[in-house]
């Protein structure tokens, strides 16, 4: 030990500290805490960010829930039923009152949503609304034009508990739609005062706030004592505490200052799978990486090339080298814990053969020019596996000339919109409710995906899927539209990430869901 | 003297100015678009990016929003960050966190600091010198983070005598030990400086001459050596308070103390201007002060040194 060390001791000793540990320190309150990264917003409509709906999904019951393997099941909500799976019915579930003890109505869902919807509210998730009738006229293309209106026309409160929704278009997704966290919904004090509800969010699920958001601290909540959902507490609260580095929050489980972790820091992983035992949790998560290809370069054009790569790209191979081997390298494209998901559906296209991925190259002509390869500085492993993934397209497809282009996190996004990449770029996508439509509607549709890849072939399936009110047939039709994907490969899937967490001795029951919900904090129990 | 405060109180107007307009500047220069980094991956519709930029006058060229900005200042207000946070509000919470953990690491190096210079000056040449000399040059040569982890396992997680992180014993313990990691480069400094000084004023003509009246060895060199000895020290210790901001930023990390460190390192990644301007402003107006001090001092320690 150094100076420094020694000087510590000496203080130490002189100013007579005993020992404190966490364990003992804290004497058991029924409460746990869980480390994690500050949110942007509480107030449930004003955010996308994973580390608010940690906190959101338990101040607030949501129409309808997740189960863990990804069904929605109503929770707020008696019942979500619709005949032509536009115009939506949605009978509120009577006696639910908000922390501050106002009643939950259908009016308290559709002030929210509206509220939400408003463009000039600039609400973080405004666009989840997009699909409710009305939409437009409260969100003008001309970006400095005045709303028409302040309400969706597509949202009528008929009676105290019912409430009726009409969509643009006929969407069998929209009961799994309204378990993001965005559909909660408002008491009358929250749209009086949005900033006060932002540092203290009134909600109508098992926790309430003790005291207002402390930021860069800690959100602390406890059980609500009026709760009537199926959500009830089997603890008596839970405290959310603020981590700048993910190290330091692991360093704090190891010492048992926190009692739940979510992501151990994928270098510490081996050492905690060793030291915590049991405690480690680990499990898959919806988070997807692919490789996007910009088909508005005629360079990209032909699909042979496309599949080239992808055949050329050793998933497995990247996964032992940079993720430990505990990624998940991808068969489809979409994850395996989205239901609708189909073990091998992208087959040979998705499995390493360099002889096969030649083939097909020269069959393309071969590519000219330099590959730029693009990616954001936002995680480290980026640059580690697009390095490998470089070295597999030369020495698979012999493309001498590539270049990596390692753009800042805060300008990928608008680099990728203004379709200023020339080359193949990153970018995943993780699940904001469990359904195939989210993956591929969103990416590959022809109104938003970012490779300029057209498929009425694609577009018409999926809106078929969106009328099918079955679910099962939506399905079966989602996986029709990925088939035509996947023939013509605009993006390359590669592999699903993995979560790694951690519980501290004083818990039991900890479970993540690789959902919005993540950590079900209702079901955990206190020692 | 009070003209020679009053002028160097006016010189930090034009500083203040200059200053903000440059970290303006830089902030506006960064790459990538602040609202659209906000969201990430998901869509934003272009209404909405739109109200924000109008909101926070990102529509603007620079000069138009840094004026906008000043007026603001002006009347109190620091402006909002980008998720709508009032950045008065961000700081006064933060300000609390980073001054008790400065003060912390600024005691540490100065109490300890002088004294390890004392003994290792008083004693050159033997082994307390040496073992000063080499630990220290063991301190300056280890980064800081690796000091701050390493101080962390050890003293947090296998001995626990300190909390690993975080502000929940308050002060002092949860500053303890981020304060000396913080501080510990200054200390090495300020040992250094102050047993090299203070060895070459004992050799002086005046110390010889304090031994040959008489005096007591106490009173040689705590009043006519020491004292003459401390002028680089207290030098040092003004410039290191700036240093000791740069180095906040690494120890809030690791100790995950919500200061102001931090929060200019993250409201730069996000190109959060008002955020980042607001804190550098006023770090820059205390560094200010802290040397105006320092140069007060030095006519306490040295009476023939005057001000005009």
């Amino acid at each position: 030990m150094n100076a420094a060390g020694l000087a510590a001791v000496a203080l130490a000793a002189s100013l007579g500290l005993s020992a404190c540990g966490g364990d003992d320190a804290k004497a058991s309150d029924g409460t746990f805490t869980v480390g994690h990264s500050e949110p942007d917003h509480l107030m449930p409509a004003n955010t996308t960010g994973s580390y608010a709906f940690d906190v959101i999904t338990e101040l607030f019951d949501n129409l309808m829930d997740l189960t863990k393997d990804g069904k929605a099941v109503p929770l707020a909500a008696e019942s979500v039923t619709s005949d032509d799976q536009k115009v939506w019915t949605i009978k509120v579930r009577a006696g639910q009152k908000f922390h501050n003890g106002e009643p939950v109505t259908a009016q308290s869902f559709a002030d929210a949503w509206n509220n939400a919807a408003y463009g000039p509210n600039a609400m973080g998730a405004n666009d989840y609304f997009s699909s409710i009738k009305g939409y437009a006229d409260l969100n003008p293309e001309d970006e400095n034009a005045k709303p028409k209106a302040d309400k969706l026309s597509g949202i009528e409160v008929v009676d105290q508990n019912t409430l009726k929704v009409t969509l643009n278009d006929p969407f069998s997704q929209f009961p799994l739609l309204l378990t993001y966290p965005a559909y909660a919904p408002m008491p009358k004090a929250g749209l009086k005062d949005p900033k006060a509800f932002d540092d203290h969010p009134i909600g109508n699920g098992p926790y309430m706030m003790d005291g207002n958001w402390e930021r860069n601290k800690q959100v602390k909540l406890v059980a609500f004592p009026g709760y009537t959902g199926t959500r009830k507490a089997k603890n008596k609260g839970v405290t959310w505490k603020s981590y700048s580095s993910a190290d330091t929050a692991y360093t704090d489980l190891r010492a048992g200052r926190i009692d739940v972790l979510q992501t151990i820091p994928s270098a510490k992983v081996p050492e905690a799978k060793r030291l915590l035992g049991d405690r480690f949790l680990a499990r898959k998560m919806s988070t997807t990486d692919y490789l996007g290809l910009p088909l508005f370069d005629k360079r990209f054009a032909n699909p042979d090339l496309r599949k080239a790569i992808s055949m050329a790209i050793d998933r497995q191979g990247v996964n032992k080298a940079v993720f430990n081997g505990s990624y998940f390298p991808a068969d489809s494209l979409i994850p395996s814990i989205i239901p609708g998901h189909r073990a091998n559906a992208c087959g040979e296209l998705c499995t390493y053969d360099p002889a096969k991925a030649r083939q097909l190259f020269d069959k393309a002509g071969g590519f000219s020019g330099t590959l730029e390869l693009y990616f954001s500085n936002a995680q480290p492993t980026y640059a580690q596996w697009m390095r490998i993934v470089a070295n597999s397209l030369r020495d698979n497809l012999g493309i001498k000339d590539i270049q990596f282009r390692q753009v800042p996190a805060s300008d990928y996004f608008s680099l990728l919109s203004d379709r200023k990449e020339k080359g193949p770029y990153r970018q995943n996508w993780e699940a904001d409710y469990p359904s195939p439509q989210n993956y591929l509607e969103n990416m590959w549709g022809s109104a938003g995906n970012r490779m300029g890849w057209k498929s009425t072939e694609f577009d018409d399936l999926i809106a078929k899927a969106n009328k099918s009110p079955d679910q099962a047939q939506a399905n079966a039709l989602y996986n029709q539209a990925e088939d035509v994907a996947i023939r013509e490969m605009p993006m390359i899937p590669l592999w699903t990430w993995a979560g790694e967490g951690g519980r501290s001795k004083r818990v039991d029951n900890v479970t993540i869901t690789p959902f919005s919900t993540g950590l079900i904090a209702t079901e955990v129990t206190v020692k | 003297m009070w003209r020679y405060v009053l002028r160097r109180l006016l010189q930090a107007i034009p500083v203040f100015i200059g200053t903000t307009l440059l970290i303006y500047a830089m902030v506006f220069a960064l790459p990538g678009d602040p609202i659209q980094a906000l969201a990430g991956d998901k869509p934003v519709p272009d209404n909405v990016l739109e109200t924000l930029r109008d909101r926070y006058n990102l529509n603007d060229p620079l000069l138009v929003q840094y004026a906008k900005y000043m007026w603001g200042l002006f009347q109190g207000d620091l402006g909002e960050n980008y998720t709508g946070q009032s950045v008065s509000e961000m700081l006064s919470g933060r300000w609390a966190v980073t001054a008790q953990l400065a003060v912390t690491a600024w005691v540490f190096e100065l109490v300890l600091g002088i004294l390890l210079g004392i003994w290792a000056g008083l004693r050159r040449g033997r082994f307390a010198d040496t073992l000063v000399l080499s630990g220290t040059t063991l301190v300056i040569a280890v980064p800081v983070f690796v000091l701050g982890y390493a101080a962390q396992l050890v003293f947090g997680l296998h001995w626990q005598i300190f909390p690993t992180a975080g502000t929940d014993d308050g002060w002092p313990m949860s500053y303890l030990l981020p304060g000396m990691v913080l501080g510990s480069l200054g200390l090495s400094y300020v040992a250094r400086l102050t047993r090299t000084s203070l060895s070459e004023n004992l050799r002086a003509d005046y110390v010889r001459t304090a031994n040959a009246k008489g005096l007591s060895r106490a009173r040689v060199v705590g009043r006519h050596a020491l004292r003459n000895s401390l002028i680089p020290v207290v030098t040092y210790l003004g410039v290191d308070f700036g240093n000791m901001m740069a180095g906040a930023v690494v120890t809030e990390g690791i100790f995950n103390l919500p200061g102001i460190g931090g929060q200019v390192f993250e409201s730069i990644q996000l190109k959060e201007g008002p955020v980042v301007v607001g804190a550098v402003t006023l770090l820059v107006l205390i560094f200010l002060l802290v040397n105006l001090v320092v140069d007060l001092l030095y006519g306490v320690l040295d009476p023939r040194i005057r001000y005009e």
